[in-house]
């Protein structure tokens, strides 16, 4: 028998964990059988359908799924070429894409048994959603956030507490998400039998990387049914900013296989892309190992990792999804970056044309947007993720305008 | 023989455990990491492991991520610790050295070049902390094809239908990690070592040292009436940061006499 199997970009990662060369199982034995047993209950609770159905009724009911797709005309008019529509994520529950993956592995927490919740967080969003699920199923919840970010994002800190998650300020290397991810695996070393982490982008040891990609995928499958509904036809461009890439490929991957759709990546370029200060692991990295997955990374000569910088503390992070990197090598993603001035300008220009607060995540996103819209026809359709809502980031943003506040 | 395969023996055939203090390379500085190599060669370690900084040791408790900071703000670097051992050879040729570190330092570096570096340098074996039986194929051949052993990690959390998967293609000695959790923090206990150790004896013909937690003489003689080698870290280096090499050395010495005492007694 002639069993043709689809050519498709969708299929991975391997048995292995891999996408293309990238990806992997780089961690201490003592997590191993953990990561193992992880696959194994991710794999059987993915092929059941009461392990989904649970899912959509929490993203109905307690997110408020599906996020609406919003054609920004004032928008599109004053950039003055193709017409832009919002994927809003930030108008999910807890005001950002993060939730959609929380859900999905506080309920494969709950399959496994597990009772206690730990996450690592940078801007606050993902440490926020998971305290937030943990409040709603009554676990308990341990969050590692860099010291320097605690004391950015304090309105974040005070949600976690309020929502009651024990804050854990981590104070080693810069402070920051990478240091934060440091410390929540040290924990999960030391606490193997009754915690699950939830890593909250689509990095780390497989199977993480797959399966927050699967849980973000809902970003892009309604993105692509409501586009079809609206225009009659995909997009011509879909644009994502990247940290670790969770929203990015949760809205690409359902496009990968539509030839006709460019997917752009916009990583951060901090001071800029020829400063020692950014975040753009694509565009300035080099392949390596880091936090359990083999990938991008910001790193020097010797392999140490390097400090990653952004305005955005959700992006501010050396390295980036195993899939992305695949993608960047194959050439199916465009990756290219946005700095932290361009991001400012982007977050006020949204502000003031479409009364959306965007966070400085997105606004990476719609710096990009806003260069090329332009140098395309008034008939050609960009579709961007707006993953997260701006409230946390306007002290910050503030700061940077010289506004005390 | 490799030099560590050969240790073992020597010691197998006088009825005694092996001394493993760590050095973590250039903490504080290059020139005292020399001292201590030589200083423990000298008062009663039988092999010595030299750990590679790292910006980002996730298996690794606040003593040794210190240590690696120091280090690297010291200028530790692949290059840098190989001299280093390049230079202890000059004096020292029966120590076995035993690299321990994580995987990304070395990808950079390059796996073969790396492994052909480490055995001229004088390197007998390698620890790469983050870097499973699963992924091990990245390094094996290159190892081995240098008589570099690998040596692998076995943690409490390593079930028996795991183990032989484990420690394939894995030779020197295996290192067990007694306790879930990070260096420097807990310490197992003896009823622990005597559920734990015979496990991995029923797999595996290769001695079994002990690490992650072995702090004092006695934690150290206990380790050694049940394993074969009883690894200590982090202690040595808050004796280090606290007080001096001197200092150090005598702990040393004070771990190997413990040790040494236990095999008799449970003679």
């Amino acid at each position: 028998m002639n069993n043709v199997i689809p050519n498709t970009l969708r299929n991975g990662p391997d048995g292995r964990g891999r996408f293309g060369e990238f990806g992997g199982r780089f961690v201490a034995e003592t997590l191993m059988p953990l990561i193992l047993e992880l696959e194994t209950a991710y794999e059987a609770a993915k092929a059941d359908p009461s392990f989904q159905a649970e899912l959509d009724y929490y993203l109905k009911h307690y997110v408020g799924r599906p996020s609406p797709l919003w054609f920004a005309e004032r928008l599109t008019r004053e950039l003055g070429g193709a017409k832009v529509y919002f994927k809003r994520d930030e108008l999910n529950h807890t005001g950002a894409h993060k939730i959609n993956n929380c859900l999905g592995q506080i309920l494969l927490a709950r399959r496994m048994g597990k009772t206690r919740i730990i996450a690592e967080t940078g801007a606050g969003q993902h440490g926020v959603a998971t305290a937030t699920v943990c409040a709603l199923f009554g676990l308990p919840c341990t969050v590692y956030m860099g010291a320097v970010d605690v004391e950015r994002q304090k309105p974040n800190v005070f949600r976690m507490k309020l929502l009651g998650a024990e804050v854990v300020p981590v104070s080693s290397g810069a402070a920051t998400l990478k240091d934060a991810m440091n410390d929540a695996m040290r924990d999960w070393v030391a606490n193997v039998n009754d915690t699950f982490y939830i890593i909250g982008t689509a990095a780390g040891p497989h199977p993480y990387p797959a399966m927050v990609r699967d849980f973000q995928c809902v970003i892009g499958v309604e993105a692509k049914a409501q586009m079809l509904e609206a225009e009659g036809r995909l997009p011509d461009v879909a644009v994502a900013a990247i940290g670790g890439g969770s929203n990015a490929i949760g809205l690409f991957h359902p496009f990968l296989d539509d030839a006709s759709v460019r997917l752009i990546g916009v990583e951060a370029a901090g001071h800029g892309l020829d400063t020692d200060e950014h975040a753009a692991s694509l565009s300035r990295g080099r392949p390596g190992v880091l936090h359990g997955n083999l990938t991008y990374l910001l790193q020097n000569d010797d392999g140490q990792i390097l400090e990653a910088h952004s305005i955005s503390a959700g992006l501010d992070y050396p390295g980036i999804g195993p899939e992305h990197s695949w993608l960047h090598d194959i050439g199916r993603v465009e990756y290219v970056a946005a700095t932290d001035k361009e991001a400012l300008a982007a977050f006020q220009l949204c502000t003031r044309t479409e009364g959306i607060i965007p966070a400085l995540e997105p606004s990476h996103a719609l710096a990009h947007v806003a260069k090329i819209a332009p140098t395309m026809g008034s008939e050609d359709i960009i579709l961007m993720n707006l993953c997260g809502r701006g409230d946390k980031d306007i002290f910050a943003v503030a700061k940077h305008l010289g506004v005390e506040l | 023989m490799s030099r560590i395969a050969g240790v073992f023996a020597a010691l197998k055939a006088q009825g005694r455990a092996a001394l493993i203090p760590f050095v973590e390379a250039y903490d504080p500085n290059r020139e005292t990491s020399l001292t201590l190599l030589h200083g423990m060669a000298e008062n009663g370690a039988d092999i010595i492991e030299i750990g590679m900084p790292f910006t980002d040791p996730m298996a690794d408790g606040p003593t040794i991520q210190a240590a690696g900071r120091r280090g690297l703000l010291a200028g530790a670097s692949l290059h840098g610790v190989l001299g280093l051992v390049r230079e202890f050879r000059r004096s020292n040729n029966h120590t076995p050295l035993v690299m321990m570190g994580y995987l990304n330092p070395i990808l950079s570096y390059g796996v073969a070049k790396f492994c052909t570096d480490a055995a001229e340098a004088g390197i007998d074996g390698l620890i790469v902390v983050d870097l499973p039986t699963e992924e091990a194929d990245l390094l094996l051949p290159d190892a081995a094809a240098n008589g570099l052993d690998v040596i692998r990690l076995i943690a409490p959390t390593t079930s028996n239908e795991r183990l032989p998967l484990v420690l394939a293609g894995s030779s020197g000695f295996v290192y067990y990690v007694s306790i879930t959790g990070i260096t420097g923090t807990r310490t197992a206990s003896a009823a622990d070592l005597a559920r734990d150790i015979p496990r991995i004896r029923a797999v595996t013909d290769l001695p079994i040292a002990v690490g992650f937690g072995v702090r004092t003489p006695e934690q150290a003689a206990v380790v050694a009436q049940h394993a074969d080698g009883a690894i200590v870290a982090s202690a040595l280096i808050e004796t280090l940061n606290r007080e001096n090499v001197a200092a150090v050395l005598r702990d040393v010495k004070a771990l190997s006499e413990g040790i040494n005492g236990a095999r008799k007694e449970a003679a």
